[in-house]
């Protein structure tokens, strides 16, 4: 049986491997590549070394977009994970109609971002226009505006995760430890959080690196406006986040296509290395059932 | 049993190969594509368009259909959608299919695209050509043929305002006084004033910052204060600008955004939409725009909404400069039609021939003109049925000075969106006007340079 089953390991994975490989390591080691090269389109590219890198690092857009994104993942991350927490808590409760909360909260995490972000600005702009302002007339409205639409879409799913990790929990636990007489503000550190710490683990990695790669909907609510023109000429869009920062690096003119691509791969190195520092962090934390 | 199951297995991992692979071949880009069939004739090649303007999409459909319906080459028509044609022409071009004829917006955009145009000089079309300032040349070569002369200006709403006219609090009493900014804002003000006797909304329409309409004046209307100083200067071309026309610049900008249907508060969220909405319903009397703009505002039947051919006007956009009053409407080409050299030869051979057949035969020039309402620089071409095109050769020939297409010279589409930022935050009343000109200055040095390396 198991002979066969290495035999049918090689049938079923096959094509799942080859379209890994076609559609995202392939493209990967070629992106890297390009960010050393001049090029309008990706098959026709000249090398030209550290270049690319360089003007990356001295483009005042660039760290204009990063810090913007940092504070909008700290943010969004804690506001999503303390939320989906509680809800997911509430709903396993035993409240009536628990199921309909479940999946009307789910819901908006099956709308495109792109989408979410037009209705949102729609929204946003109706409120606003009574004051005589729109999402774009204040970074400070962008940057909260990004954050309620993030929680809104966000939310359901992370509770989803947090509800399958609490119905984990088994009762006896609780049993015990209200027998030795833990009150509940107890339960909930010396149980709970302990024995939830796989889910939160999983979910802060999941809002952490959504976050930081967030575009759809930051192009469609405030495509990073308002602009603001720095002394050199240059525009600094200030709710502009590292991903679009980088798409519109690299369709600026035909020589800024490697730095976009640079700039790209700068911020995989990013990504991987907070994803990865969080990770070890929180797993620390876990305990064993 | 054994054999079926294995058999089973394999057939459904052969599935699932299909299915992942049938993902990446699909066109992505473009709003739609449609396939001439291939009529059972041999011809040996095939054309494939990528085409910019989405107004005219289902006119080109048509059209590619004729054409293969009456010589059996293929013609693929793609449209990118607004405001994404540099995108889509990338990814495009990348393709072992790529497009065979694309477009380029005058030498900024050919820059991008020098090494993928095919030399045209003694291309049948060259010969068709009506002058030679249609032609896009760099070092002794032809890269690029205008397929398209449009132009823009302040249109108005003839009905509108001779009720304007008409009424008691008028000063300006004919469209033949304005001829000047302080005429066009004195009108302008008036109407504003008094857009409640008139039953409108607002003067001019929303000059909407939306990035489906923010291009009428980070593009258009800054055409102006460039044309007027290259003028000066008697150049073609700059590696960077004064800014000496930048007042009048500001100046029509604020006549647009203090006497429009909204308040120039909410013009960051208005959309191109909303600016055809507000024209079409006779909410507003001026709307900046030029000849493209008729089939989105003309008569509808259905609706009974829109203008009527005789209700059209346009005035040039006065800005306040010295000696205006023989200024004329802006006209240009900002679409120039260039072959992929890297096509193969049956390929290329035939999209010349396609080109050709476009701008001399009667079915090409006639949707030209007819269906698209192009005014074409070919010998053959029609008379466009559009009554803008019509004004604008009035214009012409009443002895203006039309202004050029200067805009195709800035340096880059970042430029664009830098002074439009500014302009939405001046409106908005977050930023100041200079803001506007450093966008616009020093924004031009810094791309310039950025993109001229």
């Amino acid at each position: 049986m198991i002979q066969k089953n290495k035999k049918y390991f090689v049938i079923f994975v096959l094509p799942t491997l080859a379209a890994f490989i076609m559609a995202f390591v392939w493209p990967f080691f070629q992106g890297i590549y390009l960010s050393f090269c001049k090029f309008v389109t990706t098959s026709n590219a000249t090398f030209v070394g550290f270049d690319n890198y360089i003007q990356a690092f001295q483009d005042e857009t660039f760290s204009s977009a990063f810090w913007f994104t940092v504070a909008f993942v700290i943010v969004s991350v804690v506001f999503i994970n303390v939320l989906a927490f509680i809800v997911g808590y509430v709903l396993t409760m035993g409240i009536r109609g628990s199921n309909i909360f479940r999946t009307t909260f789910f819901m908006p995490n099956l709308i495109g971002g792109i989408v979410l972000g037009y209705i949102w600005q729609l929204i946003f702009n109706g409120i606003l226009l009574n004051y005589g302002k729109t999402i774009v007339a204040d970074a400070t409205f962008g940057f909260w505006g990004l954050v309620i639409l993030m929680c809104w879409q966000q939310i359901g799913y992370m509770m989803i995760i947090y509800i399958s990790g609490f119905q984990s929990i088994p009762g006896d636990l609780y049993e015990a430890a209200r027998i030795d007489g833990a009150n509940k503000s107890q339960l909930m550190r010396r149980i709970t959080i302990p024995m939830m710490a796989p889910s939160i683990t999983i979910c802060t990695f999941l809002t952490l690196t959504n976050s930081f790669k967030l575009f759809d909907q930051n192009l469609a609510l405030t495509n990073g406006l308002p602009g603001v023109v720095q002394a050199s000429g240059t525009t600094v869009y200030e709710t502009q986040m590292l991903a679009l920062n980088i798409y519109d690096t690299f369709y600026q003119n035909a020589n800024t296509r490697g730095v976009g691509q640079a700039k790209a791969v700068i911020f995989f190195i990013i990504v991987a290395f907070i994803g990865l520092i969080q990770l070890y962090f929180t797993r620390k934390r876990e305990v064993q059932q | 049993m054994k054999k079926l199951s294995k058999l089973l297995a394999v057939g459904l991992a052969g599935c699932m190969m299909a299915s992942v692979f049938a993902g990446c071949g699909g066109n992505n880009g473009g709003t739609s594509a449609t396939d001439g069939n291939n009529g059972g004739t041999a011809a040996s090649g095939k054309v494939y368009y990528l085409q910019f303007k989405p107004e005219q999409d289902k006119q080109w459909q048509n059209l590619a259909k004729a054409y293969t319906d009456e010589t059996g080459v293929k013609v693929t028509v793609v449209t990118a959608a607004e405001g994404t044609y540099e995108q889509t022409l990338t990814s495009e071009m990348d393709k072992t299919d790529a497009p065979t004829l694309f477009q380029v917006n005058g030498p900024v955009g050919l820059a991008n695209w020098k090494d993928y145009c095919y030399d045209l000089s003694g291309a049948d079309i060259i010969n068709e050509v009506t002058n030679d300032e249609f032609l896009l040349k760099d070092d002794n070569a032809v890269y690029g043929v205008a397929y398209v002369v449009e132009t823009y200006g302040i249109i108005y709403n003839k009905t509108l305002l001779n009720k304007y006219f008409e009424s008691d609090f008028a000063t300006v009493k004919s469209v033949d006084e304005i001829k000047s900014f302080d005429k066009l804002k004195t009108v302008a003000e008036e109407i504003q004033a008094n857009k409640d006797a008139l039953g409108v909304d607002g003067a001019f329409t929303s000059a909407g910052m939306d990035s489906s309409d923010d291009w009428r004046f980070k593009t258009h209307l800054a055409n102006m204060p460039i044309y007027y100083e290259y003028k000066d200067k008697g150049i073609t071309s700059t590696d960077a600008i004064e800014g000496k026309y930048l007042d009048n610049y500001k100046q029509i900008w604020d006549l647009y955004i203090n006497n429009s249907t909204c308040d120039k508060t909410a013009l960051a969220s208005k959309t191109a939409t909303d600016a055809t909405t507000e024209f079409k319903t006779g909410k507003a009397v001026f709307y900046q725009n030029g000849t493209w703009a008729y089939g989105d505002t003309a008569y509808d039947e259905k609706s009974g909404e829109g203008l009527k051919d005789e209700e059209y006007g346009m005035l040039p956009i006065y800005i306040g400069v010295d000696g205006e009053e023989k200024q004329g409407l802006c006209t240009g080409s900002e679409n120039y039609w260039c072959v992929n050299k890297n096509a193969s030869e049956e390929d290329v051979k035939a999209t010349l021939e396609f080109l050709n057949w476009c701008v001399t035969s009667d079915k090409g020039t006639k949707a030209l003109a007819d269906d698209m309402g192009f005014v074409i620089p070919f010998k053959n071409a029609k008379k466009a049925a559009n009554p803008l095109v019509a004004i604008a050769n009035e214009d012409v020939a009443a002895g203006n000075t039309p202004v050029s297409w200067n805009f195709s010279t800035i340096p880059s589409e970042k430029w664009k969106d830098g002074v439009g930022a500014a302009l939405t935050q001046y409106a908005a009343g977050t930023g100041s006007w200079d803001d506007v000109v450093t966008a616009f200055v020093q924004g031009w040095k810094t791309e310039y340079a950025a993109a001229n390396k």
